[in-house]
């Protein structure tokens, strides 16, 4: 219950600030919109920070490195410290100049001026927002993620089903309409005044949560050498050979399991009760997931079954939740050769979450009552998620450590450019009061980024070694969703007074990208849509503001139905919004730079990234496959690269030798955005 | 701005300097912990994340575009997204 009336409170003060804000606002649509390009250099920075870093800042730093170790600093952290900067010094300042000379709003009527091409907006409107809206899922939903699992226990009786904490759907909808009302009201001014709040909070919590969390698993040395320990690889981005004879054993463990399931199942394999009591006694059972275990060492040890090799595959498939093919061809290679698991796709949660509740019905219960109350050391009732937990930790096959790509690192490089097509960050480049106010940002930005990912980057490579001092057991199970590392590690180390605090600083870091989000796509609307075509002297000024208003209300309650419908890729779609945006960078970097850049280009451009984004995202089978590369083989090398550097390329070239072949543009529009000096 | 300055080289000579090194294939197999705690190679790329910061504090003093303030005075009478 304090988490919650943390955050109730904090939630509260950032109503009552978006609402003061929104005293200062003068009337006008260039103010709603733009706070009148009033914004100062701290303002800026913050805002621009606070909008950049979304849930991923802290939540998704943490899980990703403590799945895949310090290389994600390097491959998401340091390489938007000098990208982004990068971006707002080359094109941020320049259109922040030619946005106050011309009186811009958003990007499309920048792209419509420079090019002399109505139509431009036309085909960049829908791809513009069809990128931005999973981008607002995810917040929309992690949300609600996040308030559900510190709130778990809160009531006594209500919401069974959501471990008695707030639901998902009930958070999200606090959390939309909290960003609703103070976006609604404040426009652009609140949203910049919530944002520097709100980064201030998460940035400081931030910090304080790695101290305390240090503290309690026996300060950084023995954090960090914990991990030296058990798991080496976290703390480099290759693998030791120890780590892979590690694994490898634990397979030939898991292994048999599966077997003994598929030859029950599927052969008719039964033990007879001498047996079973016989493997029991001599393989003792620890937790009820266990004792089939026993058996499976017995049944094996004794050849009690017999399987092919397309049979011993497909019963691992089937162990690890994995889709199985309909033809047992597609087990192996074109050579014989047995693919491995990680070819298969993981079934979806709803496959799997009901059998792990069924199994484990008789511990499930209020959290904060104990499961077995004739035997208080049991421990309390388990919650929905420690059921899939343990689930997946006693069912699946154990985690193969891989190292990181280094092409793969590389070419990841490309991916913070995506900041240069953010219609959101282009709507706060504008709120600028002067070009000066950009220099704090373009400095400040990298250190800010290091300041917030070098603790959580710490902190989730300790996760995959820490052991609760008060338990003796492991803080984070295996197979544990790196999404819920961060807020699962404050849970068991912290009290609930630092619990709700960290809530507090996710979901700051959550709607300070919301807010800014929702604003700008009810800004296009209004601006290149119902102002464009509806004629902009049909509408009076405070019908601007009304008409910006009401589709950031629709937006919102779009953006809110849709995530109801829980689709349960939208995580995985992240870094193909960001690639899309990415693809879409040569164009405007051209537009800023490239006197010879015709409307055609753009055209070109824009199809090039739309339609390669299309069939790579196609050919990883809709980000099912979380892996996917695009390979090129080079003298009998193998260069594995993101998806971005092919959409990139596509772009790039398309726009360049497209405009170079069409006639170039008239030098009275040029005068006006390439001044002779 | 001032593309002619030899500053301007040196900034961006960083910048590009920034780029490669970012690229640290030198630290991939190194587990080191530095001061007992810290892996060598997430230092080595907060201590890019400090150099991204310094560099582009550079930029502000010696490339920074100072004409693009005086060139920002609204254009009366032109309407966007013509």
């Amino acid at each position: 219950m304090t988490e919650l009336i943390i955050i109730a409170f904090y939630l509260s003060l950032l109503l009552g600030l978006g609402l003061f804000s929104s005293r200062l606002f003068k009337g006008t649509s260039a103010d709603y919109m733009l706070a009148s390009h009033s914004i100062g250099p701290f303002l800026l920075l913050m805002s621009i920070f606070g909008t950049t870093m979304t849930a991923f800042a802290l939540v998704g730093s943490t899980g990703e490195s403590f799945k895949e170790g310090i290389g994600v600093y390097g491959m998401l952290a340091s390489s938007s410290g000098i990208i982004h900067s990068l971006c707002f010094f080359l094109l941020g300042v320049k259109l922040w100049s030619l946005g106050r000379k011309y009186g811009y709003k958003t990007q499309i009527q920048y792209f419509r001026d420079r090019l002399g091409s109505d139509k431009i907006g036309l085909l960049l409107f829908p791809i513009l927002v069809g990128l931005v809206v999973p981008y607002l899922l995810i917040g929309v939903m992690a949300s609600g993620v996040v308030i559900n699992s510190v709130t778990e226990g809160a009531f006594s009786s209500a919401f069974a089903n959501a471990d008695y904490g707030v639901p998902k759907w009930l958070g999200s909808a606090v959390i939309c309409g909290v960003v609703l009302i103070y976006v609604f009201f404040g426009g652009m001014r609140g949203t910049a005044w919530a944002n520097t709040f709100q980064t201030i909070v998460f940035m400081i919590l931030g910090v304080v949560t790695f101290f305390l969390i240090a503290g309690k698993i026996g300060g950084v040395k023995a954090a960090s050498n914990a991990v030296l320990e058990k798991h080496p690889s976290k703390l480099m981005r290759s693998v030791t050979p120890e780590e892979v004879a590690t694994y490898e054993e634990e397979f030939a463990k898991w292994k048999p399991l599966a077997l003994y399931n598929y030859a029950v199942k599927e052969k008719g394999l039964e033990l007879t009760a001498a047996q079973v009591e016989q493997a029991h006694a001599e393989f003792p059972p620890k937790m009820p997931g266990w004792q089939r275990r026993a058996e499976a060492v017995f049944a094996k040890k004794n050849g009690l079954y017999e399987l092919s090799d397309a049979e011993q595959l497909k019963a691992m498939i089937i162990q690890d939740d994995r889709e199985l093919p309909e033809d047992d061809t597609a087990l192996f290679e074109a050579d014989g050769t047995p693919l491995p698991l990680s070819a298969f796709d993981r079934k979806a949660d709803e496959t799997w979450k009901p059998k792990a509740e069924k199994i484990f019905a008789s511990n499930i219960g209020h959290p904060n009552e104990l499961l077995d109350p004739a035997n208080p050391e049991a421990g309390n009732n388990w919650t929905h998620k420690k059921a899939w937990g343990v689930y997946k930790a006693t069912s699946w096959s154990p985690e193969k450590p891989h190292p990181l790509n280094k092409w793969k690192f590389l070419t990841y490089l490309l991916v913070p450019f995506s900041v240069g097509m953010f219609p959101h960050l282009f709507q706060h480049w504008l709120t600028a009061k002067s070009a000066n106010s950009f220099k704090l940002p373009v400095v400040a930005h990298p250190v800010f980024i290091m300041i917030v990912w070098v603790p959580c980057v710490l902190v989730g490579v300790w996760a995959t070694s820490a052991i609760n001092p008060d338990t003796g057991r492991a803080v984070v199970p295996a197979h544990f969703p790196p999404n819920a590392v961060l807020s699962h590690m404050v849970k068991e180390l912290t009290g609930p007074l630092l619990g709700g605090l960290l809530t507090a600083g996710i979901l700051a870091a959550i709607m300070s990208s919301l807010d800014s989000q929702f604003l700008s796509i009810g800004t296009m609307f209004t601006e290149d849509v119902a102002v464009h075509y509806g004629g902009k002297e049909r509408f009076t000024d405070k019908q601007h503001v009304m008409m910006a208003r009401g589709f950031i209300i629709a937006i919102v309650l779009v953006t809110y139905g849709l995530s109801l419908m829980e689709p349960r890729r939208v995580f995985t779609l992240g870094v193909w919004c960001f690639s899309g945006f990415s693809s879409l960078f040569p164009i405007i970097f051209a537009a800023v730079y490239w006197r010879r850049l015709t409307k055609f280009g753009a055209y070109a451009g824009v199809l090039a990234a739309i339609v390669s984004w299309i069939y790579l995202f196609w050919s990883s089978n809709f980000a099912k496959n979380a892996g996917y590369s695009v390979d090129f083989h080079i003298g009998g090398m193998n260069i594995e690269t993101m998806p971005v550097l092919t959409m990139f390329v596509c772009s790039a070239a398309a726009t360049v030798l497209v405009s170079l072949i069409t006639p170039p543009p008239d030098e009275k529009r040029l005068a006006r955005f390439f001044p002779p000096k | 701005m001032k593309k002619k300055s030899p500053l301007a080289f040196l900034v961006w000579g960083l910048v590009l300097l920034l780029v490669i090194i970012h690229q640290d294939n030198w630290f991939w197999d190194d587990n080191t912990l530095v001061l007992g705690f810290m892996p060598i190679g997430l230092l080595y790329h907060a201590c890019i994340s400090m150099a991204a910061a310094f560099t582009w504090y550079l930029a502000t003093l010696f490339i920074w575009p100072e004409e693009l303030e005086e060139d920002t005075k609204p254009a009366g009478g032109e309407e966007a997204g013509q």
